[in-house]
This record gives structure tokens, C-alpha cells and sequence, in this order.
């Protein structure tokens, strides 16, 4: 049976070559592998190769013919003896069908705000117990150990040295070392064989002395825990969270500071916690843990030693996607998370002693994030302005920003204004530092700039 | 070539070669229907064909057990087949189709099979390597007895991430079997361009891992190699290196005009050290097989090839709403 040889696609975006030479004639038997033709592609001159044996019937295409189109048959392969039928002629690409255009989705403002999640996170009632944010976290990390064989945690110092930061105090005395794991320092490969233990069903909790040596693991996290869900068409993922201290600490300087926050919160595959009280942080983490996606959680080291309120109850879990209304209020909305929830609340009270009423949001997941509860607040009050450590160029801020504009423009009374980090790497010296963070006075000033006080 | 060649042939039966060539001859056949079809434009983007290398994956599956697993790179048809995945599945994910084993959002470098314990299909060199030993990790946690076998090339060799790997494998004493497909490029450098030793196996020795090399194109001497490492690994003493000595026939990816090798190099290897020609001979030559049984199983492959190529050809797009879905796995309700 006679077999078209057609000019072949030599690299992804090919639709078109030179057919520069045939190192084959009519009448020439050829071999799976022998060298038919030189094509010149628009980057290099390839070699084609026969697939089928037979040989040469007819060469449709004379070498030197430039622009032959992709799939059109550049020559006739007959069985041995077997004669050229007629009637070949130039094929149309067979290529798959093509899509129909997407409607594209462009988001107007919704007809009614969306109706946040407004039940409250402990009943009335409840037992209350002060604890660190410290104990909050060891506190969900070993209670989901407890309830979970598959769960372990690893990361440098973790076990013997009861964590860099003492998050960890206890668990190697509890769980043991196969549970609680001692790694070299090497975070790109004990991130990778985490991500790989998810992948056979474990369920890591990979712990990051600091988020600013995570950055080491960034493609794990990424392109093999992130995307594999995806790229597996469901078969596959990463059930982990990637926890750690995020953001400034006080006085180390350029490498030991910044906010990743904005950097996750961009990649579909993650979800990404900040809590800002020791509550949140217990809920939260174990939420995380519990999660089938890898998750990262974004802790402080200045808010590991304060105290809150903590439910005193068997498993308090906080759902992901649900801002926390830390105070309500008419005038402005600020929108935070994390210890940028600090400057919030402080701002917050000295407002209201001008006579300035601040509602205040505590978004405790940037993904998902609660875009429905910030929409609504500032349907209320009008104006808003977001609080984050990390830097202001593609910021968490900018982005909440994007977010009114199409889905609450009408409703503003005001541009809304992001306080962040300042543009620069974090200096060193003291007074610098200082200047470099935001502060609470910068948030009282942008509240007062935007109800036009 | 360096390695050691096999000459103990009672290593195997005629059962087992005549399985070795068939495997080995799907492996061809589908690739060269691959390359078609990236010639016909029905696959796009990036296409890595094994062609050349299927003694490596052939061999090292001939000592595997129900529940190991393997990861590889995006050069990964081979070793999909290898585990018994379905071409048919297989070749649409290459046509970007419904049918595909990741519905079509993977790919030819990201496919899976969960089923086949097959861990993927990776796009960024090396990151197999400590996912591979995170597998490995997971089956000592467990105690079950499985072992991991995690497969890159001579230019991944080069990633750190690869001694970070070694390290903590050899450290933790993790059921890992490394190997190494050494076909001597990496796309367009050859090993000796990037590569500060010529011996790859012997990098383990700063962890006090073994490894071996081993001739890539013979499969008996890929599996009896493979189940030394395995029994060393599944007896609870580590990771083991395998660096086998294999060759690419095409270019890196479709798009290669593999000029930094001469076509004499590459017809050299084709005519004197064709794995498949080897196992032919022996097949033949043992009288366990005659010209007649092999041209039964090569019609066989076609016949499955040419299935899988239609079906591939005829299973639909994804659904547009595809595109949001296997973001987030659901959590489950409380
Ligand atoms: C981290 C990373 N860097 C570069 C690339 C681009 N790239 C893809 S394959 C390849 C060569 C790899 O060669 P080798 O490891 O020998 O494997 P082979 O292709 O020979 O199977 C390169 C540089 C990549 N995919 N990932
Ligand atoms: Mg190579």
C-alpha cells in the first residue's frame, strides 16, 4: 500500500519549511531511520527521517521549493514493485479542531455584594485559654499528629533542638524520630522528597526555619507540589503545608527580611494562610493540615511570644476563605493580615479617638481569599485602605485594590490607598529598619487621606 | 563503551527475551508514531522521544515488583509503557486529548499514572530526583517493603538538588534505586563538555552509595543489575546507584537539528549496538524464536501502535470547562 510522506512539522511552532535537499531519489529502498530530505525551518536545517520502509515511488516536492506548508506530501512510498497510484494531492492540515473562542469573563459589579461567611468562629460561651502563638501552632501540629499517622514533620533543628523558634518544643519526645525529622540544610532537597512522600500519600508538614530560605525550595513548591493536581488531571498531588516564619524579624537585615506573602498568593495550586493571633493560628494550621493541597502558612517571629485568647475546646478548626471582623465600623475599611493587623488595630483605636470609625478585617487566608467580606464592608463604608509588610509593587494591597475597583468602583468615595513595606531591601540600622516597615502612623495618615480629614 | 557487558545468558529464558523484545519493539514503534504525529502537527510543543534507550526501562521493570514505584524526566514514554500503562492513553495525552491520562492538561513531559504507581512525567531537570526519594521516604514510613526507582539523565547529574538527594537518601537509608540513563548529551552539550569526571556512578562515594556502571544496551545486563540494586535496597541497606550507558537515536526534542554529533556516531551505535537487534540475535540464534514468531509480534506492535495512534487521533478535546478543574482537591467534609 502506497504511503504519503508529508512535510513535517520540525518544532512547536513550524508552518512552513524549505524542503532544502533530498538525499533520497525515485526508485531508492529506504529503511525506518534513513534520511529522506534536509527541511529548513525558520531556526535550523533538520534532518527528516523515514518512519515506514518501502521505497521512493515519486517525489512531489523538488528540493529547493521554499514555503511548503506543514503536512502537505512531499513524496510517494510504494512497496516494493508497487506502482504510484494517482490523485495525490496537497492535504489540509490535520490538526485538531479548533476550539471555539471562550466567552471571555469580565467581571462587572455584582447586582447584590456577595454575603460573607458571618458566623462567628466559637460559639458564645465557650472556655477560653491564653496562649502563645507558639503554643497554638505546636498545639495543632500535635494534635493532627495525633489523629494522623500520615502526618510528620521536617525541617532543620525541628527535633533535637525543639525548633529554631521552639515551635516544635516537645514533639520529638511525644512522636519520635521517625515523626519528627532532623534534615540537613538543604531545603531543596528535603523539600522535593516531602513533596515526593505527598505525592505516595504521607502527609508532610515541611517546616522552614525562615520563609527567605524557602526561596531555595521555590521550584519544588511550585512546579511539583503546586501544579501536580493539574498536571495529573486529578490522579496526583501534594497533601503538605509549608510553614515557617515570614516577614521582618528585628534587625537581620536584607536576606533574613521580606514578606513572601504576595509572591504564593499568586499560584493556583497553593493556598496561603496568615494569621495574625494565636487563635488563627491554631484553626488555621490545622485546617491546613488537613487540607489535600499544599498549603503554605506564613507565620511571625515577633508575634511567636504574644498572648491571646485561644477556644479551650477538643478541635478548633478555622475554615479557609473566611475574613475574621475584628471591629466594625462606618467610615473606612482596612483590610489586613498577618502582623500588619497589629498596625491595623492600633490605628483603629486611635481613629476612633478622633472620631473616626474603622472597620477593621483580618483576611487569615489570602488563597482563597474573602474578597466577598471586603466588597461588602466598603459597600458600607466607602473608602479603604489595605496594611502589609511586604513591598508595594504587585502587592497583596494592589491586588485587593483590583478587586474593588471592578467589583465596587460605584460604591467608592475615595482612591484606595495601600500602606506596605517600603520600596527597598531591608536596611540594617535601627532608625532605617524603622522607616523601612510601615507603621501605624502611616496607616492613620492614609485612613485620614482617604475620608478627607 | 565503558561498562561491563553480560555474558551469563542463563540470566533469562526464551519467555523472557521474547517479552524483552516485544516491550522493547512497542517502545520503538510508539515513538516513531510519535514522531509522526508530531510531524502531522497533531502533537505539539516539546516531544523527547527514548528511541535508542529502551534497553534502560526494559530491563529495569524485568526486576520490579507489584507496588515500586518510579519517576522519571519529560523523556518519559518509554518508561509509561514499560510499567504497562496504556499506550492508547498515552498517545492521547500526547495529542492534548480527553482520553489522554491527565484528560490532556499534562502533556508528553507531565503524565502520571497512580493506578501504575508511575509518578510522572517532570519538566525541570533533576526535580525527579528528590521526589523519587521523597517515594522511597514514604514507603520506609510505611514499612511496606516497596522500592522507588528514580530515573534522570547525564545532564541532571549536574543538580545540586541530585547530591542534596543522595545525601539524605543514603543518610535516612531510603529503598532509592538512582539510575542514571546516561545517554552522554544533554540536548546539545556532551557529558565530557559538562561533566568533570566521565564516571558518574562514583559520585555516591561521598556518600557511601554504591553504584555501577552498566551497558545500557544490553537488557540482561540492565536487569541483572537492576536486581542487584534491588535486592540492596529492598533489604533495608539504601540507595544504589545505576549509571547505564545508554544512546539517544533522535534529537533531544522533535525541534533538534543535532548538530554537535556526527550521523556516522549515531549509525555506528544503530548498526553495532541496537539493544533490540541484540535481543533479535539472541532470540534467533538460541532457536527460541524464528524470523516467522518475530514478524508475528511485529505486526502485533504495529496493530497497537496503529490503535493507539487512532484513538488518539479520535478521542475529543478536553471540555472547555477542563480548564478549572484539578486546581484544588476537595477537602474532605468533617
Ligand atoms: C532546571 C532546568 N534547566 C533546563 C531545562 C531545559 N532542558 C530540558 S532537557 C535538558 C537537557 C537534559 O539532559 P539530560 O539530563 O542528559 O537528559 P536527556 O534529555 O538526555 O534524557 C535541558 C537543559 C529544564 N527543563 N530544566
Ligand atoms: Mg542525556
Amino acid at each position: 500500500m502506497a504511503i504519503e510522506i508529508l512535510m513535517p512539522a520540525l518544532s512547536p511552532t513550524m508552518e512552513e519549511g524549505t524542503l532544502a535537499k533530498w538525499l533520497v531519489k525515485e526508485g531508492d529502498t529506504v529503511a525506518s531511520g534513513d534520511i529522506l530530505a534536509e527541511i529548513e525551518t525558520d531556526k535550523a536545517t533538520m534532518e527528516f527521517e523515514a518512519v515506514d520502509e518501502g521505497s521512493i515511488g515519486k517525489i512531489v516536492i523538488a528540493e529547493g521549493t521554499e514555503g511548503v506548508k506543514v503536512n502537505a506530501v512531499i513524496a510517494i512510498l510504494v512497496e516494493e514493485g508497487e506502482a504510484v497510484p494517482d490523485g495525490t494531492s496537497e492535504k489540509a492540515p490535520q490538526g485538531a479542531a479548533e476550539a471555539p473562542p471562550a466567552t471571555p469573563q469580565v467581571s462587572t459589579a455584582p447586582a447584590s455584594p456577595p454575603q460573607p461567611n458571618a458566623t462567628p468562629d466559637w460559639p458564645e460561651g465557650t472556655p477560653m485559654k491564653a496562649q502563645t502563638v507558639r503554643e497554638a501552632l505546636r498545639d495543632a501540629m500535635a494534635e493532627e499528629m495525633r489523629a494522623d499517622e500520615d502526618v510528620y514533620l521536617m525541617g532543620e533543628e525541628v527535633a533535637e533542638y525543639q525548633g529554631a523558634y521552639k515551635i516544635s518544643q516537645g514533639m520529638l519526645d511525644e512522636f519520635g524520630p521517625k515523626r519528627v525529622i532532623d534534615t540537613p540544610i538543604t531545603e531543596h532537597g528535603f523539600t522535593g522528597i516531602a513533596v515526593g512522600s505527598a505525592y505516595a500519600g504521607l502527609k508532610p508538614i515541611v517546616e522552614f526555619m525562615t520563609f527567605n530560605f524557602a526561596v531555595q525550595a521555590l521550584d519544588q513548591i511550585i512546579n511539583s507540589a503546586a501544579k501536580t493536581l493539574y498536571m495529573s488531571g486529578g490522579q496526583m498531588g501534594a497533601p503538605m503545608v509549608f510553614r515557617g516564619a515570614n516577614g521582618a524579624a528585628a534587625r537581620v537585615g536584607a536576606q533574613h527580611s521580606q514578606c513572601y506573602a504576595a509572591w504564593f498568593m499568586q499560584v493556583p495550586g497553593l493556598k496561603v494562610a496568615m494569621p495574625y493571633c494565636a487563635s488563627d493560628a491554631k484553626g488555621l494550621l490545622k485546617t491546613a493540615i488537613r487540607d489535600p493541597n499544599p498549603v503554605i502558612f506564613l507565620e511571625n517571629e515577633i508575634l511567636y511570644g504574644r498572648n491571646f485568647d485561644v477556644p479551650d475546646v477538643d478541635d478548633y478548626t478555622v475554615p479557609f476563605g473566611k475574613a475574621r471582623i475584628w471591629r466594625t465600623g462606618t467610615d473606612v475599611t482596612i483590610v489586613s493580615f498577618g502582623i500588619g493587623m497589629q498596625y491595623a488595630l492600633e490605628a483603629a483605636d486611635k481613629l476612633a479617638e478622633d472620631g473616626i470609625s474603622a472597620e477593621v478585617l483580618d483576611l487569615r487566608t489570602l488563597r482563597p481569599m474573602d474578597t466577598g467580606a471586603i466588597i461588602r464592608s466598603v459597600m458600607k463604608t466607602n473608602r479603604c485602605v489595605t496594611v502589609e509588610e511586604g513591598w508595594p509593587q504587585g502587592s497583596v494591597g494592589s491586588y485587593i485594590t483590583s478587586v474593588i475597583m471592578q467589583e465596587a468602583f460605584d460604591y467608592l468615595d475615595a482612591p484606595v490607598i495601600n500602606c506596605t513595606g517600603k520600596d527597598v531591601p531591608m536596611p540594617y540600622a535601627a532608625n532605617l529598619e524603622k522607616l523601612a516597615l510601615v507603621t501605624t502612623d502611616e496607616v492613620i495618615a492614609a485612613v485620614k487621606q482617604v475620608t478627607y480629614r | 563503551m565503558a561498562a561491563k557487558k553480560s555474558t551469563k545468558k542463563s540470566n533469562t529464558s526464551a519467555e523472557e527475551l521474547l517479552g524483552f523484545y516485544r516491550e522493547m519493539l512497542l517502545i520503538r514503534r510508539f515513538e516513531e508514531k510519535a514522531g509522526q504525529l508530531y510531524g502531522m502537527g497533531l502533537i505539539g510543543g516539546f516531544c523527547h522521544l527514548y528511541i535508542g534507550q529502551e534497553a534502560v526501562v526494559v530491563g529495569l521493570e524485568a526486576t520490579t515488583e507489584e507496588g515500586d514505584k518510579r519517576i522519571t524526566s519529560y523523556r518519559d514514554h518509554g518508561h509509561m509503557l514499560a510499567c504497562g500503562m496504556d499506550p492508547d492513553g498515552v498517545m492521547a495525552e500526547l495529542t492534548g486529548r480527553a482520553g489522554g491520562y491527565s484528560g490532556g492538561k499534562g502533556g508528553s513531559m507531565h503524565m502520571f499514572s497512580k493506578e501504575k504507581n508511575f509518578y510522572g512525567g517532570h519538566g525541570i531537570v533533576g526535580a525527579q530526583v528528590p521526589l523519587g526519594t521523597g517515594l522511597a521516604f514514604a514507603d520506609k514510613y510505611k514499612g511496606n517493603g516497596r522500592v522507588s526507582f528514580a530515573y534522570f539523565g547525564d545532564g541532571a547529574s549536574n543538580q545540586g538538588q541530585v547530591y542534596e538527594a543522595f545525601n539524605m537518601a543514603a543518610l535516612w537509608e531510603l529503598p532509592v534505586i538512582f539510575v542514571i540513563e546516561n545517554n552522554q548529551y544533554a540536548m546539545g552539550t556532551a557529558q565530557k563538555r559538562s561533566t568533570s569526571t566521565p564516571d558518574i556512578y562514583t559520585r555516591g562515594q561521598a556518600f557511601g552509595i554504591p553504584g555501577e556502571p552498566v551497558d545500557g544496551m544490553d537488557v540482561l545486563a540492565v536487569k541483572a543489575a537492576g536486581q542487584k540494586a534491588v535486592a540492596h535496597a529492598r533489604a533495608g541497606k539504601g540507595p544504589y546507584i545505576l549509571e547505564i550507558k545508554t544512546y539517544r537515536y533522535r534529537g533531544h526534542s522533535m525541534s533538534d537539528p543535532a548538530k554537535y554529533r556526527t550521523r556516522e556516531e549515531v549509525q555506528r551505535m544503530r548498526e553495532e549496538r541496537d539493544a533490540i537487534e541484540h535481543v533479535r540475535t539472541l532470540l534467533l540464534t538460541g532457536k527460541h524464536a524464528t524470523e516467522d514468531d518475530l514478524k508475528a509480534i511485529d505486526k502485533d506492535i504495529k496493530a497497537t501502535v496503529n490503535k493507539a495512534a487512532d484513538f488518539a487521533k479520535a478521542s475529543p478535546e478536553p471540555a472547555l470547562e477542563e480548564l478549572w478543574t484539578d486546581i484544588y482537591a476537595e477537602p474532605a467534609t468533617a
